[in-house]
């Protein structure tokens, strides 16, 4: 005969029985929905929160064509965010997560050069493809490894500072530029970059000064480069710190002209850099606006649709973020097609398989080889002013 | 290039000093501080920023509701994140006031948003000319009220009743509960007016920068260096550390270059820490036994 005791034991067994049952059902729709997992690391809070949105909603366009489409090897793809928060350190703990835990086919991103190149040494270890669509420091792709598994759909630094340079000289006329760049690996990426330009053209420098993040007045800084002499200014910031650098110029009464690389793209420059937010003409590889080709308006058109809050070309600030990344999504999709599996050194090789694509940006001719791992170039690039709030390119 | 250097240099020091002398009003009732002054700093700036901007206030009843918050953030840090180890004899408040500091940086950032923003002033949008340079008003008048904040702290601690309870509970806290002093009301007292202080230099600040979660903590630290340097126990000595230490770094970076401005310095707050350990113009504590 049964005492109370064990019947409560044999109660016990059976919820648990059944509780571990429940589990395991309620598990199982999940373990047999096979996924194809992208993976995207960007600032998605912080000054630069509105890059890491673009790079998202370009992501997120691309993933739903591809999966509108079928999927990839017959999966759908899933996109996995983490926040770096422009945090190096932050960035690679999220890489590995991504890699090691969620087992992603292809990791997408690093907006800053330094989380970029934190990122590049353990994605090369991992032999998992690393696609940039944003940061621009040349390391990050010309990283020296062997196998590179660092692929690029954006700018790269020492091509847009030759047409920087390029630019100050035919049409400002420029002698005697200055720099101004943040003082961190992509300011520093961008000093190699515009010394070796300068140098090519035998032109001097006024001077090279540093800003930091968080500095509120830089009017020390331009003034060493006005009683030097400089004729046009480099900058090279992201949007908190080039608004600062604008503001300190309108408060000198200084009228000089500000060649910049696209880092007030990717904010509300417009709004926190005041008046002289317009005067900054600032590299891009896309603008919706003036874009007449068909591509063009038809991905403004879904983003739209996918975004209700978009509602016209100067609602998709910053544009790049958008276009490199919906771009790089579909030629990472086409590798992967390339490759016929998710392993990792097999998606590299699917990169260089790609032969033409038909892109937001441009039709891409074999846009990767083991040489030349960056799938843009110096004629995809286009200068561009803020006109309102909204990027609108120049001649 | 030496005017307009100076005038940046003033206003970023006053800020630093404004700051600092919220480090020397609760240290100087309680031997404790809230490091997290920088936070302090943000939330008076969001709070403007929200009652001006977003909810439309005039200006002046913003700026009030938004240092009304601050007293209120410095009465909850004293609380629930000085007191109840303070009362231990534990130094655990140390990091609790850290921890609360980052709390308030990410509560901000989710329910202000995730970027920057204008806060605009009149008195930051058309430049004066100030011995041949151009300056904002609002740059010219920061030093004016770090100054005149300094002294009103001079004249309260030296000649109101409040004043002198500060002073009681620091130099005899027995004696001075004993007089009916109620000391616990004037150590929170201290950390609603150190908050205070923070949230005016974060509304000054503002305008000429921008408002967001993470503005503060820079500015926190090096308001903090500035009170070590100036000798925290006294007023005067943490708000001129406060002007010098802004000066040294606009010079520094004016005549030596902006690669150098960090490491000059911090290096001078090191030099003096070495030479002069209780601040420029502090003095050493005598405890007799």
């Amino acid at each position: 005969m049964k005492t109370v005791a064990d019947l409560t034991c044999l109660t016990r067994r059976c919820f648990a029985v059944v509780a571990i049952a429940a589990l395991t059902a309620s598990a199982l729709p999940a373990a047999a929905q096979e996924t194809v997992k992208i993976g995207l690391i960007a600032s998605l809070s912080g000054p630069s929160a509105k890059s890491g949105e673009a790079i998202t909603r370009g992501l997120m366009l691309a993933i739903d064509e591809i999966n509108q489409a079928g999927g990839l090897l017959g999966m759908p793809v899933e996109l996995i965010r983490r926040d770096d928060e422009n945090n190096p350190g932050k960035g690679l703990t999220a890489a590995r997560e991504l890699v090691q835990r969620e087992g992603v086919a292809v990791l997408f991103g690093g907006l800053q050069t330094p989380v970029s190149l934190a990122l590049v040494p353990y994605m090369n270890q991992s032999q998992v493809p690393f696609m940039g669509p944003w940061a621009a420091g040349t390391p990050i792709t010309k990283n020296g490894a062997d196998p590179n598994y660092i692929f690029r759909v954006s700018a790269v630094d020492e091509m847009v500072d030759i047409a920087l340079v390029e630019r100050a000289v035919a049409v400002h006329g420029a002698k005697n530029p200055g720099m101004m760049l943040i003082n961190n690996p992509w300011g520093e990426s961008n000093e190699k970059g515009l010394t070796a330009a300068l140098e090519a053209k035998g032109m001097p420098t006024a001077g090279i000064e540093r800003i930091e993040a968080n500095d509120i007045d830089v009017v020390p800084q331009l003034t060493r480069l006005k009683e030097a002499g400089a004729d046009t200014i480099f900058m090279v910031a992201n949007v908190g710190p080039s608004a600062q650098v604008m503001k300190s110029l309108e408060r000198m009464g200084w009228d000089v002209p500000v060649v910049s690389h696209w880092g007030p793209a990717g904010g509300r420059f417009s709004e926190l850099a005041g008046p002289r937010a317009a005067d900054v003409e600032m590299i891009q590889t896309f603008t919706f606006s003036g874009n007449d080709s068909p591509k063009a308006a038809a991905t403004l058109d879904a983003l739209m649709a996918m975004f209700p809050e978009i509602t016209g070309p100067a609602d998709v600030t910053p544009a790049v973020g958008i276009a490199n990344a919906y771009d790089a999504m579909h030629l990472t999709a086409l590798a992967i097609t390339n490759a016929g599996s998710l392993d990792g050194p097999a998606i590299r090789e699917g990169y260089y398989a790609i032969d033409t694509y038909e892109g937001l940006i441009k039709t891409y001719q074999t846009p990767f080889t083991p040489d030349d791992q960056d799938a843009l170039g110096p004629e995809d690039y286009v200068f561009t002013r803020f006109i309102d709030g909204e990027i609108i390119p120049i001649e | 290039m030496i005017a307009s250097t100076l005038i940046s240099g003033l206003a970023l020091g006053s800020m630093y000093g404004l700051m600092a002398l919220g480090f020397h009003v609760t240290y100087a009732v309680s031997k404790t501080v809230n490091f997290s002054q920088g936070s302090s700093m943000m939330f008076g700036a969001v709070m403007g920023y929200t009652f001006s901007v977003t909810l439309g206030w005039p200006l002046i009843f913003a700026v009030i509701a938004a240092l009304a918050c601050c007293a209120v953030l410095g009465l909850a840090v004293e609380r629930f994140l000085v007191r109840p180890f303070a009362r231990r004899g534990s130094d655990a408040w140390l990091m609790a006031t850290v921890a609360g500091g980052i709390v308030l940086d990410n509560v901000i950032l989710f329910t202000f948003g995730k970027e920057p923003r204008s806060f605009s002033s009149p008195l930051a949008e058309n430049a004066v000319d100030v011995f041949g340079v151009g300056a904002y008003p609002l740059q010219l008048i920061i030093p004016v009220v770090g100054l005149g904040i300094a002294l009103g702290l001079a004249l309260v601690t030296a000649h109101t009743r409040l004043g002198k309870a500060m002073l009681a509970a620091v130099q005899r806290p027995e004696t001075a509960r004993l007089m009916g002093v109620d000391t616990q009301a004037v150590i929170a007292a201290a950390f609603a007016i150190s908050a205070v202080f923070a949230g005016i230099a974060g509304l000054l600040i503002a305008p000429l920068f921008s408002v967001s979660a993470g503005m503060g903590v820079v500015f926190g630290l090096k308001a903090f260096a500035a009170a070590i340097i100036g000798g925290i126990q006294s007023a005067w000595g943490v708000m001129l550390a406060g002007l010098i230490y802004g000066c040294v770094e606009a010079v520094t970076t004016a005549y030596i270059g902006s690669s150098y401005t960090q490491i000059v310095s911090f290096s001078a707050v090191i030099l003096v820490l070495v030479t002069m350990p209780n601040g420029i113009f502090g003095r050493a504590e005598i405890n007799k036994v």
